[in-house]
């Protein structure tokens, strides 16, 4: 099978909660790092690509969008786009990939700007899904309109149900799952970046206020002004640079259920689906493995993708994750090694692409890992969901 | 605006709206039988565009929920259980709502619960309550 293309780069503004940098400033900090990261100008650049874009409206979930973003920095482009309707948070590193793979780029930048911590500054129910998806009381959307008018005003709430599923069916239990949230919040005290670093105890987290049963405070992300980029180049092209490059060796962007938080299974989402057509185009296995950055937009979705993705048994997370020790920096499956979205802010998505690359790179500082060759990514909850299997490159 | 409503079209009305006459109404293919959530034209089993509203019983079961403390709007009350029932007419067909008439903590993945209706503007929300606290089975 071939593998062509590669990350030369990557880039992240400061992560501040909140920021008192622009979407702009934020944005322009990130690309302008992973560029020259990637030893390239941005006269290279001829492909954007971004989830979900600003969608016309400018909101803090995605305030800039591939069009903004050529018209900020000037790029003279063969191709650019963006959008919410793909796999996920990643959707738009698998776009960009295709975009290389279909011959039509050489050098693809990929970003996420986020501002909803200074968004909330201003108003805190910036982020409530009523306030995205209705005009005048009536929710148009075709997915939230199914769950805004029986109170969903979050996705945690969506996200309850599967975790009360998977409490219900594996008998998974509060003191294991809270070792998600105790193993990003110690990843976090050694990432100078995170939001929250200091120490969190299981019964710090046992305590904190219940937002909707099962998940806990401790079990939701956190905010924050940021912007991370990703510079993905040819294989041809990938030798331009001063640095071995990462290869992406396998995606997986499969969906064979329902679009929908409600009709997918309860117990694994698309999170199967993903995953089973990611290893089938790769021969590594889930024991070659050295890190794994899984979506922590809550903390029960880590645990899902971990089931999902064979680095536990179905069922058996919760098991495997009691005491810490297994997916600890020292463990045989750490995750989330910079704090991930529990601890170290929601920058949505392309933050587990730039931890991944650091502990490849071997510039993770005093959270690296001993050994990195190959990192697991995996962004989304419910219908979304994409992963990608990055691992040193061998050009 | 703690009350969001959903907009009505030509294909969710039945569900939006049956509750006016007490029923709920679920998209069942007329050749297929198979029942398909949310409303739709299209049946995604046999692949017949012959799909139209049919009344079912309103009785399923909790396959999941959640009991919210948040107070996502300053006027929103809390707590209350928003759950997922599966309806009994056929596996896997379910939906998003709320358990009501009940204690929510008393809410239970399994727990038999029958439809009721609550009407707000043109639309009655199909919500569920326990059997065993309904007046009647």
């Amino acid at each position: 099978m071939k593998k062509n293309v590669y990350i030369t780069g990557v880039g992240q503004s400061e992560v501040k909660r909140p920021s008192l940098k622009s979407a702009e400033e934020l944005t322009v900090d990130a690309c302008l790092e992973a560029v020259s990261d990637a030893g390239l100008s941005l006269a290279d650049i001829d492909g954007v690509a971004c989830w979900p874009g600003d969608n016309n409206n400018g909101a803090p979930f995605s305030p800039i969008g591939p069009v903004g973003l050529k018209t900020l920095l000037g790029l003279d482009l063969k191709w650019f786009g963006g959008g919410y309707e793909g796999p996920g948070p990643i959707a738009s590193l698998i776009n960009g990939a295709m975009a290389i793979e279909a011959g039509i780029c050489r050098h693809v930048l990929v970003f996420r700007t986020i501002t909803e911590s200074s968004a909330r500054q201003k108003d805190k129910t910036a982020s409530t899904l009523g306030k995205l998806g209705a005009k005048n009381g009536r929710d148009r959307s075709n997915l939230w309109g199914n769950y805004t008018p029986f109170g969903v005003h979050s996705a945690v709430m969506l996200v309850a149900m599967y975790a009360q599923k998977h409490f219900h069916k594996y008998g998974l239990t509060s003191e294991q799952l809270g070792q998600i949230a105790l193993t990003c919040r110690a990843n976090a005290a050694e990432n100078p970046k995170a939001i929250y670093r200091s120490p969190m105890s299981l019964d710090n987290y046992l305590e904190s206020r219940m937002i909707s049963s099962p998940l806990r405070m401790f079990d939701c992300d956190i905010h924050c002004d940021a912007s991370t980029a990703i510079i993905l180049s040819r294989k041809d092209c990938a030798k331009d640079s001063s640095r071995d490059p990462v290869l992406i060796e396998a995606i997986g962007a499969g969906n064979s259920q329902p679009w929908s938080w409600d009709q997918i299974s309860l117990t694994h989402m698309v999170a199967r689906d993903v995953a089973q057509d990611m290893w089938s185009k790769t021969d590594l296995k889930p024991n070659d493995v050295d890190c794994a950055q899984l979506y922590d937009g809550f903390s029960i979705l880590t645990l899902i993708w971990m089931e999902a993705l064979g680095l536990c048994e179905i069922g058996e997370g919760g098991r495997f994750i009691e005491g810490g020790k297994r997916i600890a920096r020292t463990g045989e499956m750490p995750i989330n090694t910079n704090g991930g979205q529990l601890s170290g802010g929601r920058t949505h998505g392309l933050g587990y692409v730039h931890e991944a690359c650091q502990q490849i790179w071997g510039r993770a500082g005093a959270r690296q890992l001993k050994t990195c060759n190959t990192a697991l990514v995996a962004a989304g909850g419910g219908p979304l969901g994409g992963s990608a299997l990055l691992r040193r490159g061998d050009i | 605006m703690t009350q969001i409503l959903p907009e009505i079209t030509n294909i969710n009305a039945a569900f939006w709206q049956g509750g006016k006459n007490g029923e709920l109404f679920i998209s069942q293919c007329d050749d297929c039988e198979f029942f398909i959530h949310p409303p739709s034209a299209f049946c995604v089993k046999c692949h017949s565009r012959n799909v139209s509203a049919q009344a079912v019983s309103g009785d399923g079961t909790v396959s999941s929920f959640s009991v919210n403390f948040q107070k996502w709007l300053p006027e929103l009350e809390t707590p209350y259980v928003v759950a997922i029932v599966e309806l009994k007419e056929q596996e896997n067909l379910r939906f998003v709502t709320n358990i009501i008439g009940c204690d929510p903590n008393s809410v239970r993945i399994g727990t038999p619960v029958e439809v009721t209706f609550e009407n707000h503007e043109d639309v009655w929300l199909p919500l569920f309550r326990p059997k065993e606290f309904g007046a009647e089975t």
